[in-house]
């Protein structure tokens, strides 16, 4: 099958989940299985001094109850995996269940495990526990002022870690002609997958395996970790992520219940299921975001930027996430300067333990919230010297001669031309039309605006001695084999996890290209530790750029071994074999030829091999990325702001993402879409609130807006195509650039339209009386 | 005060089915755990994502907020009563070749949901179809694909009704003509 | 999302439901589509010990024009009647409202007289009740009674209903003729709530004089309300912008707002008005 790379074709996942045959975690029933719920802290701040189990214990149906004090030594604390070096890091223990001191409004209590879900549930209300309520810290602001509530009693101002990357001298910033000065506030938002997390455990007490089904980006860490954390053996412990409802980040984190559920699975020795509930999971699945970024932007009046320094002071909730520490520091402090040739950076993170649920990487992970302040401080840059914001954006372009180019923090950008998305978004808007169209409509009085975003993101996690060096607790290579079949028919076995991604088809797209063979023909297995030998799992878009390289290489490497057999088989040299189209052919010698089937059955068959080959035909790879990839494009925005009450409209939404080469642009197309919404999302909906003393106020999907149908125009979307040399598909990443640039487009939109007022800021998510207010008290009224 | 199990007996994709149940047990958990039928997915607690959605005695209806009690004696149709792997329906097909969806899990009930749009509405336009969305949620597709899924099937279900008509007017005629 | 244990009866007649209330001392509460009960049931907020079903009674489903007044059996869905014949000519605007209700998976089960009977401040039929002067009628034990909606609804999810008593219908006043109507919201993103629902009616008689006026608004706090105050200003005046903005501005008078962490009681004042400069601005001035 030749050109299956590029094509738009329909996923081979879909037909079963159409037809309700997918497998998802609460879809998974065995016999004998228990159900377990888990009571949560309702204060934020607390002293446990006293559980009182007997009357839930003593309920029919309900088979163990166990607290903190209960587990002690018996179970480890979840460690974070992104140990940030030079940072100072406190890291604090997380118990599975809280001991002494519960620390955030959904801190887990107890462990309730009944026959039946209902039981379970009823179970939890008999559970006394008598707290001392504490004082409570929410903002990271506070939390780091003098005699506040200290979240973890021996870590002094509850700093959790002070990094620091880069250095801009004070007098660059005092000497320059123009330095815009802004304090953006990035939101907490949740990642709010459709499905909730879930774990369920199985232990087989002869072979003394322990099977956990969960809800997990990545098994491969889960198992890891989790061995750590259960003292169990990794080879005894089997991590299967069933089919998953959606992640974005939120099912990154190793999680004290996943650990929970497997703990009393071996010590029950009976299957237990947990399903997390939506209202649960807002205040016990790790959030995303909630940075407060104070950026210093400096240059000249002509608009030749010199130096951008930038203090993120990022909320991390109770304890350290899996990922948490690494997201505003690393993820984010690295890539500060965007899209723009600015030879000075620096960036200052202080990461802080408050009384709220942890943070974790969500959809971008850094890269969004380096983008938001990068894009909306160059508009107002571009504001304050009278500067077209696209003319200071194309100003200040890193040069599409100047890759592979090396931003001021050290990052090497592998390949780019920002131009390009620009003047293909600009061309699809018709934006000096557009801009015409808006001078017109402000005369009648109407607030129309128009935002950029012209972002780069770092993605394709990625070198294993760089994470070595950023303290990230894993490989980030990928792995995989593809294994033929006497047949022809192939498995892949990949170590990346997708989870509506699409991976499936994608990855199938580029075996049935390299093979020559049909997609039927071509089965893929993932996100199970029994049968992948090691993965690192999907997130930071890094499935296609590094798990796709390695299935393409092993791919390549099944083909070479067929090729000596063929060249055997057809007594001709290596070299005069050609394969095309699944057929190895002698040059010039039509006829004389084998199909990859026929070479399949000898390779397995073996009677007849080169001499000293080995039987079979199959092939792994280890793919070790040379660097990270860093896709790219231009996202525009549109809206129109109703005067009166504030509202907001989007009109209009074009972007062109240049993320290397495309496998499917379909189902890149929708990883665009998918991702514009929960960007737009976080700019206009979606937000936390908590209350001072750490109770959160919008804990349902009656109060917590996740986008809806209604709220978008039809996005209009295109691709360019700038390769990456990193890997050999070209492939950068798609999976979070929509989020990443479309915070920005969106504000930047607002801004636009409220310029008439010189609103400069407003802060996220942009409900209709935030935009009112600033128009009731913007200049002019 | 021990309560009673009721049998609760409904008519589930054309199949006569019944179980024993607690009167609070929820509909959803009717249907997944005592028949086993897992397509239909359990999103949220507060009847906004509308991932349960099902069909009962013909209208869309979110079987989370509804006791299994509540159903005795319906017809009820869940996403396994439309097409199966090999013949999907004209809904499922077209939400398959538009890509209207990714991880999946919101698309039973989203194609349940969209059967009752089509039923009071059978060629919505864009808009009426993103407002007829309003009861279900999708964090994947950011909705665009799944729009175009809905269109696509709209047509492709009014033409298998016409072709219907045609086939029953030219079995009439046919039928005329024998019976003349 | 489980509610606690409960036992379940169905009721085949409205004595019947009355006298299952009673015999349930206080435990019992009716269910009919759920969609009000069953939420709080699930987060156990509340915890009857029996559910009497009532959807099973058949004649609580009609929808009849009685005199000037359109009567809707509780029973009957948003669903059918935002489609009822007898609605769409009689009294559009309840149509136009619940049409606007949740969603069309909820509008399938919800019913008028569930939604009236739970008295949910945030709900959108109250706007359109008040504005049509609607009437509670209640089967009790001692016979029937009609209670006016703004005597019925006293407080958030406080209603008048004596004791074993089942709402059997809901009545509705016919406008005049002339009057055109309409309801706008302003919705929460998350629930879709109004946060502002503000259902109008009006007309001006031949001389081009507003004679007949009526508002309700609904969401911005405890409680609907009749907006009067912009009604009287209105009353005997022709139609015009200024007229319009004047009256608007006594919107939120009647009514005490109240306020979340997603708006303030001042913003839903200044929506209160807006919205209704709109909804009078569409019946009124456009053609």
């Amino acid at each position: 099958m030749a050109n299956v790379i590029g094509a738009s074709l329909k996923r081979k996942e879909d037909p079963r989940l159409l037809t309700g045959n997918g497998r998802f975690s609460d879809d998974i029933q065995l016999p004998g299985m228990l159900h377990a719920v888990i009571l949560r802290s309702p204060h934020a701040h607390a002293k446990i001094k006293k559980i009182h189990a007997e009357e839930a214990l003593k309920s029919q149906g309900v088979v163990a109850v166990y607290t903190g004090k209960d587990l002690e030594g018996k179970i480890g604390p979840v460690p974070s995996s992104w140990l940030v070096p030079d940072a100072n890091l406190k890291e604090a223990p997380q118990y599975p269940l809280a001991i002494d001191y519960v620390r955030y409004v959904g801190d887990g209590v107890a462990l309730i495990i009944a026959e039946d879900r209902y039981v379970a549930r009823d179970a939890l209300d008999l559970i006394e526990v008598e707290y001392e309520v504490l004082p409570a810290v929410v903002h990271q602001k506070e939390a780091m002022q003098e005699g506040v509530p200290l979240v973890h009693g021996d870590i002094e101002n509850n700093i959790a870690l002070h990094w620091k990357a880069g250095e801009v001298a004070d007098e660059i910033i005092n000497d320059a002609e123009v330095v815009v000065r802004e304090s953006f506030y990035v939101q907490r938002v949740f990642p709010s997958p459709l499905e909730t997390r879930a774990a369920i455990g199985q232990y087989d007490a002869g072979s003394g395996e322990l099977t956990l089904w969960c809800t997990s980006q990545n098994p491969h860490i889960h198992r890891m970790v989790l061995s750590d954390v259960l003292g169990i053996s990794e080879a005894k412990l089997r991590v299967i992520a069933p089919d998953m409802g959606g992640g974005f980040g939120g099912k990154i984190g190793v999680y004290p219940d996943e650990a929970l559920v497997g703990y009393a699975a071996r010590d029950l020795k009976r299957p237990v299921k947990w399903i997390e509930q939506r209202s649960e999971h807002f205040t016990a699945s790790n959030a995303g975001r909630d940075e407060i970024i104070d950026v210093e932007l400096a240059g000249k009046r002509d608009g030749t930027l010199l130096a951008i320094r930038v203090k993120n002071t990022a909320n991390l909730g109770a304890y350290l996430s899996t990922m948490g520490p690494g997201v505003a520091t690393i993820d984010f402090g690295l890539m500060i300067t965007g899209a723009y040739d600015i030879p000075h950076a620096s960036c200052e993170t202080f990461g802080v333990y408050t009384n709220t649920t942890p943070t974790d990487a969500y959809r971008g992970a850094g890269k969004p919230e380096a983008t938001y302040q990068i894009e909306r401080i160059i508009d107002l840059y571009a504001r304050e010297i009278g500067m077209d914001p696209i003319e200071l954006r194309r100003k200040n372009f890193v040069r599409k001669e100047a890759f592979p180019y090396t931003n001021a923090q050290g990052l090497l950008y592998d390949s780019g031309d920002y131009e390009k998305p620009l003047e293909k978004a600009l061309e699809t808007l018709n934006y000096e039309e557009l801009r015409q169209k808006q001078r017109e409509l402000s005369k009648q009085g109407k607030l129309i605006g128009i935002g950029f975003s012209t972002y780069v993101e770092l993605c394709g996690f990625g070198p294993s001695e760089v994470a070595g060096a950023i303290g990230f607790q894993g490989g980030v290579w990928e792995n995989s084999t593809v294994r033929v079949h006497p047949s022809g028919k192939v498995t892949v076995y990949c170590g990346t996890s997708p989870h509506g991604q699409g991976h499936a088809t994608t990855f199938g797209q580029v075996v049935a290209e390299k093979l020559g063979i049909p997609m039927d023909d071509i089965e893929l297995v993932f996100s199970d530790t029994k049968s992948i030998s090691m993965g690192w799992g999907t997130y930071g878009s890094r499935s296609t750029a590094v798990g796709g390289a390695a299935v393409s290489i092993a791919a390549d490497r099944v083909v070479e071994k067929a090729k000596k057999i063929a060249a055997h088989e057809l007594e001709a040299s290596e070299e005069d074999i050609v394969f095309e189209n699944g057929k190895f052919q002698v040059k010039g010698v039509p006829g004389q030829q084998r199909t990859f089937q026929e070479i399949a059955k000898s390779a397995n068959m073996a009677w007849n091999l080169p001499e000293g080959m080995e039987p079979s035909l199959e092939a792994q790879s280890f793919f070790k990325p040379e660097n990270f990839v860093y896709p790219f494009g231009t996202h525009a925005a549109v809206v129109e702001i109703d005067k009166d009450t504030g509202e907001i409209e989007l009109k209009r939404y074009v972007c062109v993402d240049d993320v290397g080469r495309v496998i499917n642009p379909l189902t890149a197309e929708g990883q665009v879409h998918g991702g514009i919404a929960q960007g737009v999302g976080q700019a206009l909906w979606e937000g936390a609130v908590y209350s001072k003393d750490g109770q959160l106020l919008s804990g349902t999907l009656m109060d917590y807006a996740l986008p809806k149908a209604r709220f978008f125009p039809r996005i209009e979307s295109a691709f360019t195509e700038t390769p990456s040399p990193v890997n050999p598909l070209g492939a950068k990443g798609v999976g979070e650039t929509g989020t990443t640039a479309s915070i920005a487009a969106v504000m930047n939109a607002v801004m636009d339209a409220l310029k008439p007022y010189n609103v400069k800021d407003i802060e996220m998510p942009l409900t209709s009386e935030k935009v009112w207010r600033a128009i009731q008290d913007g200049e002019g009224n | 005060m021990a309560i009673e199990d009721r049998e609760v007996t409904v008519v589930v994709n054309g199949q006569e089915r019944s179980a024993a149940v607690e009167p609070r047990k929820l509909l959803v958990h009717y249907l997944r755990d005592d028949l086993g039928l897992t397509g239909t997915h359990i999103g949220c607690d507060t009847s906004q994502c509308g991932a349960c959605s099902i069909m009962v005695n013909g209208e869309a209806v979110k079987s989370c907020t509804m006791l299994a009690v509540q159903a005795e004696g319906s017809e009820i149709t869940t996403v396994e009563g439309l097409g199966s792997i090999e013949h999907l329906h004209p809904m499922q097909q077209s939400f398959w070749e538009e890509h209207g969806l990714q991880c999946g899990y919101c698309t039973p009930g989203v194609i349940m949901a969209m059967l009752g749009l089509l039923k009071e509405n059978p060629n919505p336009s864009e808009e009426e179809i993103r407002e007829g969305m309003e009861g279900v949620i999708c964090r994947c597709t950011g909705y665009q694909f799944i729009v175009s899924a809905v269109q696509k099937a709209a047509k492709l279900m009014a033409e298998a009704e016409e072709q219907k008509e045609e086939t029953l007017v030219a079995n009439l005629v046919r039928e005329g003509t024998h019976n003349g | 999302m489980i509610p606690v244990k409960f036992d379940y009866i169905h009721a085949e007649s409205v004595e019947q439901a009355i006298r299952l209330q009673q015999e349930s001392n206080g435990e019992g509460k009716l269910i009919a589509g759920g969609h009000s009960l069953l939420p709080l049931m699930k987060f156990r907020l509340t915890e009857p010990g029996v559910l009497i079903d009532i959807s099973r009674i058949s004649q609580l489903k009609e929808v009849r024009k009685e005199g000037d007044r359109i009567v809707v059996g509780a029973l009957t869905t948003h669903h059918a009647a935002s489609n009822d014949p007898v609605i769409k000519e009689h009294i559009p605007l309840l149509a136009d409202t619940v049409r606007q209700i949740g969603d069309l998976q909820v509008r399938n089960r919800g019913t008028i007289g569930g939604n009236i009977a739970h008295a949910d401040p945030a709900a959108d039929l109250p706007a359109a009740a008040f504005a049509l002067d609607a009437q509670v009628i209640i089967q009790g034990e001692d016979g029937e009674e009609t209670m006016p909606v703004d005597q019925f609804i006293v407080g958030p999810l406080i209603t008048m209903m004596p004791e074993n008593s089942i709402v059997t219908a809901v009545s509705f006043a016919i406008p005049p003729r002339h009057t055109r109507s309409v309801y706008l919201k302003y919705f929460h993103p998350a629930s879709g709530y109004p946060v502002v629902g503000v259902a109008a009616i009006a007309g001006v008689d031949e001389s081009g004089v507003i004679d007949f006026v009526r508002i309700g608004i609904t969401g911005v706090g405890d409680i609907a309300y009749r907006a009067e105050s912009v009604e009287q200003t209105l009353l005997g005046q022709t139609p015009s912008e200024a007229m319009i903005q004047e009256a608007s501005r006594l919107a939120a008078e009647e009514g005490e707002m109240g306020n979340d962490f997603f708006t303030s009681s001042e913003y839903r004042e200044h929506l209160c008005k807006v919205y209704t400069e709109r909804a009078l601005r569409s019946i009124l001035l456009a053609n």
